[in-house]
C-alpha cells in the first residue's frame, strides 16, 4: 500500500468532515466487496461460476419473501449475540464469548420455563426471558470481574468459558436435565407448545427479531444519550484519564458486562423459546461466533448492528441454496463469513487515509 | 493376557500419563510457535484455525501420496502460509492482532471445513508410534508407552528454541523486536519483517499440531477434530511465562487434564464425564487467575504484547 503524505491542509472544511462520515460507510462497503470478490475467486478454482454464486446468494438471502424471512429469523440471534462484543468494545475490551453466554442463557431460560411449568404462557415467558439474561450476564461477568481483578485478558476467558459452557451443557443435557424419552439426541424436556412466543402475525418470523431490535435502540441509547454511556466510552478511550477524573472503572466494566452477557443470555431464551423448544447440543451453531463478526462490521455500534445482522442472517440464509444448487459444502458460508472479517479488519488501516491514498494513486 | 483389575486402581494414573504423553503433543507443538511469535511482540490467536487447517492439510495429503510425513510437512506449510498472512494484516497500521487473530481462526476452521469436507470418509496412512513399553506384559503399560515419533520431535525442540532465543543472533532480534520496537529499528532493522517471520515459524509449529490430530490422536478427519485446543495453547504460554522449556512442562499438565476424563471412564466412573471434558479449559482459566495480577506486568511478558498491556 502507497504511502502518501498528501496534504489536505488547507480544505479542512465542511467537505472534509463529511468524508471522515463516510468512511464509515464507504470503508466498510469496500471490504465487503473485496471480500465478495476473493470468495468469488475461490469458487471460480473449483470450476463454479462466480456470477451464478452471486445471483444464488442474493436468491437465498433476500430474493424472495420467504428468503427475506429466512434471512430475518437468523438475524435475530446474530443481533443480540453481537451486542456482546459491541457492549464491551466500548471500554476498549474484546468479549468473544457470546455463544458461551447463549448456551448458558439457553440453559437457564429452559431451567425457569420447566420450573414454572404450571404457571400461565406469559409468566413462563417473562421468567424464561430474566433466566435467560441473568445467566448470560453473570457468564460475561466472570470474564469483566476476572479482567478487573486479576488482570486476566477477557479475550481468551471468555473464549474458555465457550468451551466450559458447552461441557456444562452436554453435562447437565446427558445427566441431570436429561429427558429419559430423548434417545439418540439427548434433550432436555420439552417447554411445551404453549409457552413458545410464536411468530409475527403474517409472517414466519419470530419475535425474537423485535427483541433483537428493542435490545440494540436500548443499547444505542445507553452508549450514546446516558451519563454511563459516556463514561464508558471515556473509559474505553482513555483508562488513565478515566481513573483521574475519577469514574468507577471497576463498575462500568461489571455492569457493561453483565449487559453484554444478558444480551447474548437472550438469545439463547430466543433459540429455546422460538425455534427448539428445549435445550440441546442443537444450539452451538455458532451464532455467537457470527455476532463477533457482525459487531466488527458495525463497528461496535448498536445501531448499525441490525443493518449488518441482517446482511450477515441473509450471507448464512443463502448457504442451503449454494448447497442445493452449485453442489458446494455448506463450510462454504463460513469461509465466506471469515473473508469479510479478514477484509474488515485489513480495511482498519484505511480510516483517516482513505482519501489520501486515492489521492496518491490518481 | 492381563486385564483392567489386575493392575487395579493403577489403571487411571497410567491411562493418565498415557493421556498426558499422547495428547500433549499438539498443545506443545502450537504453545513452542506461539511462544517465539509472542517473543516477537506480536499475539495470534489463530492458531485455533490454524491447528485445524494444519489437521486437513495433513490428513489429505497423507491420503493422496500415502506418506504421513509428507502430510505434516504440508501441515506446516499450510501454517506458515496462515501465519503469513496474519503478520501482513498485523504488519498494517492500526490493525488490532487480536482481532485479525479471531478473523483468521473463523477463516482457517472454515476453510478446513470447506476444502476437508471429501476427507471424512477415506483413511489414510498414520504416523508411525515407538513402542517404549515392550518390556512388560500389561497392556495397559504397553498402550501408555506407545508413544509418537512427533512428540519426542516436539520434546527435543523445547530445549533448542531456548538456545536459540537466548545465544543466536536471530533470537537476539525475536526478543529486541519484542521487548522494544524503537530498539530494533534504531539498530536498522525492521520490526514488520521480524514479526513476519516470527508468526510463519509459529504458524508452522501450530500446522504440525494440527497434523497430530487427523494423523495419529484422534486420528481421522472430522469437524469437531480441536474443540479450543488451539485457544487454549495460547493461554498455556501465558501459564508457561514465554520460556518454552515450561511449554513443555505446562503441555504434559495440560495433556493430562484432558485425559482425565477418557481415563476415569476406563475404569467405569462416567459421571461427569462431560465435566471432566472441561477441564483443559478450567485448568487455563484457574492458572490464569492464580498467575495473573492487575498491578504487575508478568515477569517474563515481552514488553511489546499487547495482551499483558
Amino acid at each position: 500500500m502507497a504511502t502518501t503524505t498528501g496534504s489536505t491542509g488547507f480544505r479542512q472544511g465542511l467537505g472534509h468532515r463529511l468524508g471522515e462520515a463516510s468512511e464509515y460507510i464507504v470503508i466498510p462497503a469496500l471490504a465487503l466487496i473485496a471480500a465478495l470478490g476473493l470468495f468469488g475467486l475461490f469458487v471460480a478454482l473449483f470450476g463454479k461460476n462466480p456470477l451464478d454464486l452471486y445471483f444464488y446468494m442474493y436468491q437465498g438471502a433476500f430474493g424472495t419473501w420467504f428468503s427475506w424471512q429466512n434471512t430475518l429469523t437468523r438475524a435475530a440471534p446474530l443481533i443480540l449475540t453481537a451486542l456482546c462484543t459491541a457492549l464491551p468494545a466500548q471500554l476498549g475490551m474484546v468479549i468473544i464469548g457470546g455463544e458461551g453466554a447463549l448456551l448458558i442463557g439457553a440453559l437457564t431460560a429452559t431451567g425457569a420455563a420447566l420450573a414454572l411449568q404450571s404457571a400461565s404462557p406469559l409468566v413462563v415467558q417473562v421468567g424464561m426471558a430474566c433466566a435467560g439474561m441473568i445467566g448470560g450476564g453473570l457468564w460475561i461477568v466472570l470474564s469483566g470481574a476476572l479482567r478487573q481483578y486479576r488482570g486476566v485478558n477477557e479475550t481468551i476467558s471468555s473464549l474458555l468459558l465457550v468451551y466450559i459452557a458447552l461441557a456444562v451443557l452436554n453435562h447437565l443435557v446427558e445427566g441431570p436435565m436429561r429427558d429419559p424419552s430423548s434417545l439418540n439426541k439427548p434433550s432436555t424436556r420439552e417447554i411445551g407448545a404453549v409457552n413458545m412466543i410464536g411468530t409475527i402475525p403474517g409472517t414466519d418470523i419470530h419475535w425474537g427479531l423485535v427483541f433483537g431490535i428493542i435490545a440494540a435502540v436500548l443499547a444505542y441509547v445507553l452508549i450514546f444519550h446516558t451519563t454511563f454511556g459516556f463514561a464508558a466510552r471515556v473509559a474505553g478511550g482513555n483508562l488513565r484519564a478515566a481513573k483521574i477524573v475519577g469514574l468507577g472503572v471497576g463498575k462500568l466494566i461489571l455492569i457493561t458486562c453483565f449487559l453484554a452477557g444478558a444480551a447474548a443470555g437472550l438469545a439463547g431464551m430466543v433459540e429455546v423459546a422460538a425455534v427448539q423448544g428445549r435445550t440441546n447440543a442443537n444450539l452451538a451453531v455458532g451464532y455467537g461466533f457470527t455476532g463477533i463478526l457482525v459487531a466488527f462490521l458495525a463497528r461496535h455500534n448498536p445501531l448499525a448492528v441490525i443493518p449488518v445482522a441482517i446482511l450477515l442472517g441473509g450471507i448464512s440464509a443463502s448457504g442451503g441454496l449454494l448447497q442445493r444448487r452449485l453442489g458446494l459444502p455448506d463450510a462454504s458460508v463460513l469461509v465466506l463469513q471469515g473473508l469479510i472479517f479478514v477484509c474488515v479488519l485489513a480495511s482498519d488501516t484505511l480510516y483517516g487515509r482513505l482519501g489520501n491514498i486515492l489521492k496518491g494513486r490518481s | 493376557m492381563a486385564d483392567a483389575a489386575s493392575i487395579g486402581l493403577w489403571t487411571v494414573p497410567l491411562a493418565v500419563l498415557g493421556g498426558a504423553i499422547r495428547v500433549s503433543t499438539p498443545f506443545l507443538f502450537v504453545s513452542l510457535g506461539e511462544c517465539i511469535t509472542e517473543r516477537s511482540g506480536r499475539i495470534n490467536l489463530g492458531l485455533e484455525g490454524t491447528l485445524v487447517m494444519g489437521a486437513m492439510c495433513a490428513y489429505g495429503t497423507s491420503y493422496l501420496t500415502g506418506s504421513p510425513w509428507l502430510g505434516v510437512l504440508a501441515a506446516g506449510f499450510a501454517g506458515a502460509l496462515l501465519g503469513a498472512l496474519h503478520a501482513a494484516i498485523c504488519g498494517l497500521p492500526r490493525v488490532n492482532d487480536i482481532a485479525v487473530g479471531i478473523a483468521l481462526m473463523l477463516f482457517g476452521t472454515g476453510l478446513a471445513f470447506f476444502l476437508g469436507k471429501p476427507l471424512i470418509e477415506p483413511t489414510a496412512a498414520h504416523l508411525p508410534s515407538i513402542e517404549f513399553g515392550w518390556w512388560s506384559d500389561i497392556p495397559q503399560v504397553k498402550a501408555a508407552l506407545r508413544i509418537n515419533v512427533l512428540f519426542l520431535i516436539g520434546v527435543a525442540l523445547a530445549p533448542i528454541l531456548v538456545w536459540a532465543l537466548r545465544t543466536t543472533r536471530w533470537g537476539m532480534l525475536v526478543r529486541t523486536a519484542g521487548e522494544s520496537a524503537d530498539a530494533a529499528r534504531a539498530m536498522g532493522y525492521s520490526v514488520n519483517a521480524i514479526r513476519m517471520r516470527a508468526t510463519m515459524l509459529g504458524g508452522f509449529f501450530a500446522g504440525i499440531g494440527g497434523s497430530f490430530l487427523s494423523l495419529f490422536y484422534p486420528g481421522s478427519w472430522n469437524e469437531g477434530l480441536s474443540s479450543g485446543q488451539g485457544v487454549t495453547a495460547v493461554a498455556l504460554v501465558i501459564f508457561a511465562r514465554w520460556d518454552p522449556k515450561l511449554c513443555l512442562a505446562a503441555s504434559l499438565l495440560f495433556g493430562g487434564a484432558a485425559a482425565l476424563g477418557p481415563a476415569l471412564q476406563s475404569v467405569g466412573v462416567t459421571s461427569g464425564y462431560y465435566l471432566f471434558n472441561a477441564a483443559p479449559y478450567l485448568l487455563t482459566l484457574l492458572i490464569m487467575i492464580i498467575t495473573c495480577s492487575p498491578k504487575r506486568t508478568l515477569t517474563g511478558a515481552p514488553a511489546e504484547l499487547s495482551i499483558t498491556r
